[in-house]
């Protein structure tokens, strides 16, 4: 059977380097099977993030030959076998153990964020044009690759000021939700940062569900804060209603 | 030595984040209830994300002759009549609510021409009662429930595994767990748990299950001495992948079938005409896994073994937009193009419709204070479940569980916490690591998986259940061998130390069941017993633990009224 080198981090926060496992590469097996194969036989202890092994629950990110990916998803024949493949944790999250990162600032920004608020009266009847609208950004697996990829957090660590990709999703889940009442603008402007979203869309590049983070959510969001907040017309409506 | 843990306190501990924890936890919390969720992995993952099907709810928005009296019967013949009656009654009632009530929580489901939730039909239900969004219904119900109950105040314990549960006398007392992350052991203290942990499939090789499903939840109700019930009943899927061998099992859900797939043999033939011709496809899952299996075993199989599923002959748009996952996965992992050719699918492990007995009314199980829902307790779904019953399972009795567990915690005093049963815990949690000998938990593992897939599978029989009990009991002897090298810190081989005792715990209840009940019922197929026996109709198998092991008893099946009778006889 063809054999393949992994090159995989283990270490943790303090220290770590790669070391390099052969292993034994089967029909369309998926990096995730390979890091399986060194846990049963050569490893242990290897910490590795999984659970559903179908591409649906979002665990097992990691970063392979330097592009963040599910690591289920990753077939091992679409990454050339001449040399190691490189299997390193997700960058942005400070590390726990080998592909093993601490994604709890993710959840911490989550509670920033006012659930979904139905507009009183609301009317239950919603047509499937306004459903398959919003449908795109409720895909998210909550991977988080898109936040570690993203500039804005991965080189320069603005996690207090910037909540990231993946939070605009989903707030663009709730103010497209053809029910909701809130309104999170001064929030995204505020609190969330979203100003700092350049439109650089390395989010749109890694996304496993496809999800067009930065057409369909951010830049639709952005034009909501400016529609609100930086519109002449709607500053000169507001020194006359006096809000 | 037993002060290196910490503790916390709630009124109410669930175990478990999947639909039904969760559920319980936002009712517990509108109880006035202090609530503490503790979960194996990251919030949000928890097997329910996998569900695609949909949640079945007798809402009659596409079919208006539909009611619950209608959802009730197809549960109960589903079920082959050893469903808890009760249960599926309350259901059966209360789904439709609770699809309500999920929807004012923002969830997004796909819409009929008048804007009600659209409904799809599915196997074994007479009308179509599904309501769906897509193909990711479950997604779409944990993030909900999730996003709600964290904004409501629960507060969660992610990458925690609960490996005991502390008794003060009969009664429930607390937990005892360790973080995952770093190997440090904590102590809840409650007055009541809920247990919703999910399934056992990672005891079987090829499953649709995820990594966290090895019956933790059932195992830790065994050895507090509560009872587990109708264990010998474990559904294997019609419809998983078989090819390339990593993806072996990976669910292909029902909803192709329901939106119009169909399933050929090596020679093209649609081969359901022979084993069920008035539901063809569509009929309940038991009977097409075993239709396949069949056509497999007498030379009829694809070329990895497997049958054909193919729903290339609707729109290719059409098959995009309703099982986007679907096409994603065939397209990423196996290299096939749904909307161009067939899929080849084979029989995979994929739901417990037995686990702990519980009350219908209040989810307690037999031990005061401990209740259980979802997949981990057994009753609604009798001797085989309806697709789309389990996530509607999870809201219905998730709420009652997180109903009575709260009024539990109401009436009661606090329990005291036993020290030794702590010492005893972090003891046995540890012993991997000072055990010598080069017992692997990976290999240990690899050789249950192969025991039950091999012996205690689809088609069982006397001679193979015996056998794979011998093959159980050396497992157990080489699992507490089992050693770990390196720390404690996020350490995957000791996580599997403990796991394996939960499978196998679980694997021999489901054996011993499995042998005793000498009938074919539902998903139980006996190849020595191929009919069902008027006697096993009215018993349930009970497993319990007591001062020798484990013990088999047996419980009658509780007579339904008069007025569901006439339900049940009318066509």
């Amino acid at each position: 059977m063809a054999e393949a080198t992994l090159r995989v981090f283990r270490g943790d926060a303090d220290r770590g380097q790669t070391v390099d496992y052969r292993v034994p590469v089967a029909p369309g097996m998926v990096v995730l099977d390979a890091l399986h194969y060194i846990q049963g036989h050569l490893a242990p202890d290897l910490a590795v993030r999984w659970n559903c092994k179908a591409g649906k629950c979002g665990s097992c990110s990691a970063e392979v030959n330097g592009r963040p990916r599910l690591t289920c998803k990753t077939r091992m024949d679409d990454l050339p076998q001449d040399q190691p493949i490189t299997v390193l944790p997700m960058k942005s999250f400070p590390k726990i153990k080998d592909l093993v990162t601490d994604v709890a600032w993710n959840y911490r920004v989550n509670r920033k964020i006012p659930a979904f608020t139905p507009r009183p009266g609301a009317d239950w009847k919603i047509s499937q044009l306004d459903v398959d609208r919003v449908q795109e950004f409720r895909k998210c697996i909550e991977c988080f690759l898109c936040q570690d990829v993203c500039h804005v957090l991965r080189e320069h660590g603005k996690k207090e000021q910037f909540a990231g990709p993946r939070f605009f999703v989903r707030v663009a889940g709730l103010e497209m939700h053809p029910l909701d009442g809130a309104n999170r603008a001064g929030l995204l402007k505020d609190q969330l940062g979203l100003g700092y979203c350049n439109i650089t869309k390395c989010c749109t590049e890694v996304c496993p569900e496809e999800i067009r983070i930065t057409d369909n959510a951010i830049i639709p969001l952005k034009e909501r804060v400016v529609d609100e907040f930086y519109d002449p017309l709607t500053m000169l409506f507001r020194m006359f209603r006096g809000r | 030595m037993t002060a290196n843990y910490e503790t916390r306190e709630h009124d109410v501990l669930i175990i478990g984040a999947g639909g039904a924890g969760l559920r319980a936890s936002l009712e517990a919390l509108a109880q006035g209830a202090s609530v503490g969720v503790v979960c194996k992995s990251l919030l949000g993952k928890a097997h329910t994300v996998m569900a695609e099907g949909g949640i079945a709810a007798a809402m009659a928005n596409v079919e208006a002759a539909d009611s619950w009296k209608m959802h009730f019967r197809d549960t109960m013949r589903g079920g082959k009549m050893l469903n808890n009656w009760r249960m599926a009654q309350l259901h059966a009632q209360e789904s439709p609510d609770r699809v309500r009530e999920l929807e004012q929580w923002g969830a997004l489901f796909d819409r009929t021409e008048s804007g009600e939730i659209l409904q799809r039909a599915f196997g074994g239900h007479t009308f179509k009662r599904l309501c769906h969004v897509g193909d990711r219904t479950g997604l779409e119900m944990i993030r909900t429930l999730q996003d709600r109950g964290v904004q409501q105040g629960i507060d969660v314990y992610m990458e925690c595994t609960v490996t005991r549960l502390l008794m003060d006398g009969g009664r429930i007392a607390g937990a005892f767990a360790y973080w995952r992350e770093t190997g440090r052991f904590i102590v809840f203290k409650a007055k009541s748990v809920v247990i919703a942990t999910g399934g056992i499939g990672k005891a079987w090789r090829i499953t649709s299950n995820s990594w966290e499903y090895t019956g933790d939840g059932m195992a830790l109700a065994y050895e507090a001495g509560a009872e587990l019930m109708d264990m010998e009943f474990v559904q294997f899927h019609p419809t998983g992948m078989v090819w390339p061998p990593g993806v072996q099992g990976i669910l292909v859900t029902e909803a192709v079938r329901g939106e119009g797939g169909i399933l050929r043999n090596k020679v093209g033939e649609r081969f359901m005409e022979k084993y069920d011709p008035k539901r063809m496809e569509l009929s309940t899952r038991d009977v097409v896994a075993r239709s396949i299996y069949t056509e497999v075993k007498e030379g009829r199989g694809t070329e990895h073994g497997g049958a054909y599923l193919d729903i290339s002959h609707k729109p290719a748009e059409y098959v995009k937009k309703k099982l986007p996952s679907m096409y994603h996965q065939f397209k990423e992992l196996a290299d096939v193009d749904i909307t161009k050719g067939p899929m080849e699918v084979g029989p995979t492990c994929h739901y417990m419709m037995g686990g702990i007995r519980v009350d219908a009314e209040t989810a307690q199980s037999t031990v005061p204070g401990l209740f259980a829902a979802g997949e981990a307790a057994a009753g609604l779904h009798g001797s085989n479940r309806l697709g789309g019953n389990s996530l509607s399972d999870l809201l219905v009795f998730g709420r009652r569980a997180g109903l009575a567990a709260a009024e539990h915690a109401k009436r009661t005093s606090a329990a005291s916490i036993d020290d030794a049963q702590i010492e005893q815990a972090e003891k046995e949690l540890l012993a991997p690591f000072s055990n010598s000998g080069t017992e692997s938990p990976y290999a240990v593992h690899r050789d249950l998986q192969e025991v039950m897939q091999n012996l205690v599978g689809i088609y069982r029989t006397d001679e193979d259940l015996k056998k794979a009990l011998v093959e159980l009991e050396k497992l157990k002897e080489r699992a507490v061998k089992a050693s770990v090298e390196g720390s404690r810190l996020f350490n995957p081989g000791w996580h599997l130390s403990y796991d394996l005792k939960a499978m196998l715990i679980v694997s021999e209840a489901v054996t011993r069941s499995a042998l005793a009940r000498t009938e074919s019922r539902g998903a139980h197929s006996r190849i020595d017993y191929a009919n069902v026996h008027p006697v096993w109709e009215k018993k349930h198998n009970i497993i319990v633990r007591e001062t020798g092991g484990m013990k088999r008893r047996e419980s009658p099946v509780e007579e339904m009224p008069e007025e569901l009778k006439q339900i049940l006889a009318a066509e």
